[in-house]
């Protein structure tokens, strides 16, 4: 029971916060209440088939494979797959770190892992779509285009600036998190 | 449209997978199930935390905070506007678009879109449990910066 309750403080702590809300500034208190119910309504749509193939790609897939097509050595093709699999996804972006952690166990190449992360979070396909729809191609296409060096950057950098324990540690979480 | 493909996508597979080995298609959907509830409860917490967001911050605050400033302190504030707070691309996007009907710079609309879409503060915590804390911050502090590359090529080809 207080393993329960220390794993879930975080959001008690704020479910809290909402309740006060409720009797000091009702309106914000109920106005809150409404959006966390459509965004709780609109993720349980998306969750069930990213989380099914999920576990399928972690039972079906040989880590052996994995590391063929999006480790060390997968140069070129290990970040077109990392963009692609980011880019076809749909949903909010805390829901692709499982999906990295998977990545990671299954023996990807970190900086792939982040090509992946930078995918889904800039250039998700019905993201852009909707983009292109409210502010114009020109600024999509631009913010696209650019976007593609930055994620490419950004994973760069950061796999650059990590040190080896550091990456040792990323890819432990990762065993002990979908063992 | 986009969810209803991975919906079907899911449910070939699974069929599949049951047809070639039941014992394997059931382990794999308590795998799903794990790591669902690894993050459920960071999940729901980030739930309560944007509703709150959404209601304390609502369009007109956001317009009042990046639609009025300009230059660099106005793109500062927008990209940390962007950074702190979540809000879905359906509700994003046409602000932006309101914003800049109004007289907001590409450049500041840019910095917004940019961070609220790479940084994630209020999403930290879910990224730092599979990332670790140095990675994780390297990441978002990585994006924070390019996004200021990004709306300034913005700027240039579109201000």
């Amino acid at each position: 029971m207080n393993k329960l309750i220390r794993r879930y403080r975080f959001a008690l702590v704020l479910v809290f916060i909402n309740l006060l809300m409720l009797l000091i500034l009702p309106e914000i208190g109920f106005s809150a209440l409404y959006h966390t119910r459509i965004n709780t309504l609109e993720m349980l749509y998306v969750i069930p088939p990213i989380f099914i193939i999920l576990g399928l790609l972690d039972v079906w897939v040989p880590r052996e494979t994995m590391m063929k097509l999006m480790g060390e050595n997968s140069g070129f093709l290990g970040k077109i797959i990392a963009f692609l699999m980011g880019s076809l996804a749909a949903g909010p972006l805390y829901v692709a770190f499982p999906i990295a952690g998977l990545l990671l166990k299954k023996g990807s190449k970190f900086s792939n892992v982040l090509i992946f992360i930078g995918a889904w979070s800039t250039t998700k396909i019905p993201l852009l779509l909707f983009e292109a729809s409210a502010l114009g191609w020109t600024f999509m296409l631009t913010r696209f285009t650019v976007n593609l060096f930055v994620i490419l950057l950004i994973a760069g950098i950061t796999e650059k600036l990590l040190k080896g324990a550091d990456k040792t540690d990323i890819y432990k979480r990762a065993h002990s998190l979908s063992n | 449209m986009f969810t209803i493909i991975l919906y079907v996508l899911a449910s070939v597979l699974l069929i599949l997978s049951f047809f070639k080995d039941p014992g394997k298609t059931k382990k794999a959907l308590k795998k799903a199930w794990k790591a669902f509830d690894n993050i459920l409860p960071q999940l729901m917490g980030i739930l309560v935390i944007v509703g709150l967001m959404l209601a304390a911050v609502d369009p007109e605050t956001i317009s009042r905070l990046i639609g009025g400033e300009s230059g660099l302190p106005g793109m500062l504030l927008a990209a940390v506007v962007g950074g702190i707070t979540l809000i879905p691309g359906f509700v994003a996007f046409p602000l932006a678009a309101t914003l800049l009907n109004n007289g907001a710079g590409f450049m500041q609309i840019a910095v917004f879109i940019s961070t609220l879409m790479m940084v994630g503060v209020v999403t930290l915590p879910v990224e730092i449990q599979y990332f670790g804390k140095r990675a994780a911050v390297l990441r978002n502090t990585l994006a924070f910066s390019f996004s200021f590359v990004v709306a300034l090529v913005i700027g240039v080809i579109l201000g």
